[in-house]
């Protein structure tokens, strides 16, 4: 325990704040100014914090609404109440203790039920650490506009409700329903380039003229002409030129059937699912870093004397409960605990930049000995999990989860060890986890490769198996059907192989 | 700056809406779910809300993923005994083991979606679209109803009407109006003692001016906390509240040809009327009447609950409801119902009588006459009273008749028999 600041030379306080599990709105508000001062001395940079009380109905409500405080109604949220509340009332399930939102302020729910201690630990963990990782990552800064978020979902709220009232509940269900359907695929994951403004378009072609008038050279009038090509015969160009990875995108932008209003639909379900894209992609940095802070900050305010050692007891076995990592042979395995991974990982960084060993040296000779708040501090803007991992993850942490592949491939009759936590294995194991956080590991690449536009406006999107992974066939073609609901039009799915092979295609006729 | 605030009392139940959203969208599948639960019930707990289980694949909302199969690496925590190269035979379940990302070894199960309705939206779904047919909703009774409403408050009442919020405001006001002049003197009288008491006047006038306080405070202490005055009573004052009568008759026969089975299946329909009835109308009269050769009036426990066997006469049934509707039921001031429930076992004259009685003198008051029958299981002989009535089937309009050979079938003929905007037309 203890990480002081710069040897943490402070003045013990002689009084905590509190004393016992109860919490007041008094109490929150000073272990929030405390936590804040603490995380300024190590140079959080955060957005204002907006708290809020909740109960645990509010929770539920939350969890169903994809922890967002505002939704458009819609029965899939219907189906995550009645589970979660069934999960919990008959005690098979907890909740959450905070949920928090990327917005500027950022909120956090706090839930009525928690002691003191909880509350602090939330308020460290998702008031500093979520909050702060919110304000510096990359992901989050590129895609999400925090000071944004909740006018859009008021305005898609509003929206969705208004369409209800002109077009019927069943009209709006059957487009969100869809739209759900293909959310996983309604994100981009790089910029397009904005429009462009008329004067914008004025001054090109200005400088294309500049430009044609300096290279003028009367030479070139005397040259013999080339025969004239074959002109292409209209339609011929196959559309979209590039094969576009955002379906529900391109959904929005050439539907040849949808109405106005569903069209304003599929961009909410688009902009919404595209909201949620940097969350996916940074959830071990992103709940590693804040249960960092949360270990960083409590640990600071117990230095500091303000609070006591039975607050320390009750914190550390939350924290404890929150970074369990269990094996793959023990029971309740679900796989990699992304808090226990990231958690792990930031100390770990920490532990390089303060005592490194020539291990330490030969791997990370950049960041080895160097100051840990300037290192995660660069690692916590500029990754995501992919490469978060593949940057930082040491062979000692290797050990300490005693990490092993498995290798599953479709002609070997068994498993294969791939490779474990060896000199020989550590690369190996390295790439293929930070693989494993690669979003196309999960979501299948499938892409519009094209648009029949002149023809009998079908659709066709090509899936690229990767590894020659198929799909899951009767769920690939309801969701075809979901894209022909969509369309309008036939549409078909084409699996390409690794060699460039189409070894399945689907067809939904529209 | 940070802001906290306390959103516990804006309230819950945001996703009510989508709670609803989910049942209405599901109803089929729930209401299969709600039709299998009522076979099992015992008629007791009949009406009780109850788990619905959907099928998982039913609710499922697709999306492109993977499959088993192609090639892949997972990495996995907690290594003790393996090396690189080691050979593990594949999990039991067709490979599919580890289909789903990390877990591990188990496969994927597809539990049934679990939840509860509670007991109105139970019943809600049970009596979806159910109507008496014909009801004549319009219809005034020649006394019409009193419904008694809230009109204000008034001063004089009954201690149970006492309504304690505004009497205390009234009280209140009253305080503030007595006592204000009261206070304003005694402070004066207070600030005149401390005066005085610091000048050290002489000790009479001291003395005189906090008699003049205590007195004062005395006053002031007089007014009462609670007069008379300040009671308020909340009014209640009677409308007339037009409704539509009606009465249901329910006339089983409990001969001994009606064994267990059969009378267990005929108390589950009445029991099921009867709930449809107490839950859709607030004003309709039940007459229970069972029969053996003779006929008996009786009330809603000793027919679902009294053991009771002779022999039969139908017709006797008939006649009795006959009696009560010449005695209580005036047809011009009553909507009329009748559900027969029997084996239809009936023996010499009496099922052409009963036939006939019912055409001649039931049916011209009712305005529907439903007959169901219970015959022996896997048993589809015409019986005797059946093919009597079948001659009314056609005939009148007002007259339906099912068979029920089993518990599953009794909810589909229930519903078959009083679904809304029927053959016979609604009003």
């Amino acid at each position: 325990m203890g990480s002081g600041v710069n040897g943490g030379a402070t003045l013990r306080a002689a009084e905590p704040i509190s004393r016992g599990p109860e919490w007041t709105f008094e109490l929150i508000r000073r272990y929030d100014e405390a936590i804040g001062e603490c995380a300024r001395e190590f140079g959080l940079d955060t957005f204002p914090n907006q708290i809020e009380v909740i109960t645990s109905e509010q929770m539920l409500d939350a969890y169903a609404s994809t922890g967002l405080p505002i939704t458009y109604p819609h029965w899939t949220h219907g189906k995550e109440f009645i589970r979660n509340e069934a999960l919990y009332r008959k005690g098979y399930q907890g909740l959450a203790y905070e949920i928090v939102i990327n917005s500027d302020p950022c909120i956090a729910y706090l839930m009525e039920e928690n002691t003191i201690t909880m509350q602090a630990l939330v308020i460290a963990h998702a008031c500093y650490g979520h909050n702060s990782f919110f304000k510096g990552n990359y992901l989050f800064r590129q895609w999400t506009y925090a000071d944004a978020i909740l006018d859009y979902l008021v305005f898609a709220r509003n929206y969705v409700l208004k369409c209800e009232e002109r077009f019927g509940v069943g009209a709006v269900e059957e487009v969100l329903d869809s739209c759900h359907a293909l959310a996983p695929h309604g994100v981009d994951k790089y910029k397009r380039p904005g429009a462009k403004s008329l004067k914008d378009e004025e001054r090109r072609q200005a400088g294309r003229e500049e430009n044609a008038r300096r290279l003028f050279n009367d030479l070139w009038r005397t040259l013999p002409r080339a025969e004239a090509k074959e002109p292409r015969a209209a339609g011929r160009h196959p559309f979209p030129a590039e094969s576009e990875e955002n379906i529900l995108y391109f959904v929005e932008k050439y539907s040849p059937k949808l109405e106005p209003w569903q069209k304003e639909i599929v961009r909410i379900v688009r902009k919404i699912a595209q909201y949620f894209y940097p969350q996916s992609q940074t959830k071990v940095m992103n709940e590693g870093w804040a249960c960092f802070w949360h270990y960083t900050l409590t640990n600071r305010l117990y230095d500091k004397g303000l609070i006591d050692d039975a607050f320390m007891l009750e914190f550390l076995q939350s924290h404890t409960n929150v970074i369990a990592q269990r094996g793959f042979d023990q029971q309740g395995y679900g796989g990699l605990n992304p808090y226990a991974l990231g958690f792990a990982m930031y100390q770990d960084l920490k532990r390089i930049c303060e005592a490194p060993t020539t291990e330490d040296r030969q791997w990370f000779p950049e960041i080895a000995g160097g100051d840990w708040r300037q290192v995660l501090d660069f690692a916590m803007r500029n990754f995501k999990d992919e490469s978060f991992i593949a940057q930082y993850l040491s062979p000692k942490l290797i050990r300490d989860f005693r990490f092993f592949a498995i290798a599953d491939y479709e002609d070997e009759p068994e498993l294969i060890v791939d490779s474990i936590h060896d000199e020989a294995g550590y690369q190996r194991i390295r790439t293929l986890l930070s693989r494993q956080y690669n979003r196309e590991y999960v979501v299948p690449d499938i892409q519009v490769a094209n648009f029949e536009r002149d023809g009998d406006r079908s659709l066709t999107l090509r899936h690229q198996a990767a590894r020659n992974r198929p799909l899951r066939e009767d769920e690939a073609e309801e969701t075809l059907k979901h894209l022909a609901r969509l369309w309008g039009f036939d549409v078909r799915l084409e699996s390409v192989g690794e060699d460039g092979s189409v070894s399945k295609t689907i067809e939904c006729p529209g | 700056m940070d802001h906290l605030i306390d959103r516990r009392l804006a309230g819950g139940n945001k996703s009510a809406v989508n709670r609803e959203r989910f049942l209405r969208r599901y109803k089929e599948q729930i209401r299969r779910s709600v039709k299998g639960t009522v076979a099992e019930r015992s008629i007791t707990d009949i009406d009780k809300g109850g788990n619905v289980n959907i099928p998982a694949r039913d609710i499922r909302e697709p999306v492109f993923r993977h499959g088993p199969g192609g090639e892949r690496e997972i990495v996995h925590t907690g290594n003790k005994e393996f090396s690189a190269g080691d050979t593990i035979p594949r999990p039991e379940g067709g490979g599919e083991g580890q289909g789903r990302g990390n877990q591990g070894g188990e496969g994927e199960t597809v539990d049934d979606f679990v939840f509860t309705l509670s007991r109105e939206e139970f019943l809600d779904l049970f009596f979806e679209d159910m109507e008496l047919p014909d009801m004549v909703r319009n219809f005034l009774g020649e006394v019409p109803e009193r419904k008694w409403v809230r009109a204000g408050f008034r001063r004089e009442g009954s201690p149970n009407n006492l309504a304690v919020v505004r009497t205390l405001k009234q009280s209140l006001g009253r305080r503030i109006a007595l006592s204000s002049a009261i206070r304003d003197e005694l402070e004066a009288a207070r600030r005149e003692l401390e005066e005085a008491e610091r000048r050290s006047v002489s000790v009479l006038q001291v003395s005189m001016l906090r008699e003049r306080v205590e007195e004062l405070e005395k006053k002031l202490a007089r007014v009462p906390f609670l007069d008379d005055l300040d009671l308020r009573y909340r009014n209640r004052v009677a409308v007339p509240a037009p409704v539509a009568r009606a009465v249901m008759f329910c006339l089983m026969d409990v001969s001994a040809s009606m064994d267990e089975r059969k009378k267990e299946l005929a108390k589950r329909f009445y029991a099921l009327l009867y709930l449809f009835l107490t839950r859709k109308y607030e004003h309709v009269e039940l007459v229970f009447i069972r029969h053996t050769d003779n006929a008996e009036e009786c009330d809603e426990d000793a027919f679902f609950h009294d053991p009771r066997t002779g022999g039969t006469v139908v017709c006797s049934a008939l006649e009795l409801m006959h009696k009560i509707v010449d005695e209580r039921f005036e047809p011009a001031g009553w909507n009329i119902y009748a559900a027969q429930a029997s084996d239809g076992d009936a023996f010499g004259s009496d099922p052409a009588k009963s036939m006939r009685y019912l055409r001649e003198f039931l049916l011209p008051l009712a305005r529907y006459f439903a007959y169901v029958e219970i015959p022996d299981e896997n048993d589809n002989r015409t019986s005797t009273l059946w093919a009597a009535y079948e001659e009314l089937a056609g005939a009148e309009p007002n007259f339906a008749m099912r068979r029920v050979h089993g518990r599953a079938e009794i909810y589909p003929v229930f519903r078959d028999l009083f679904k809304k905007e029927t053959a016979w037309g609604a009003a």
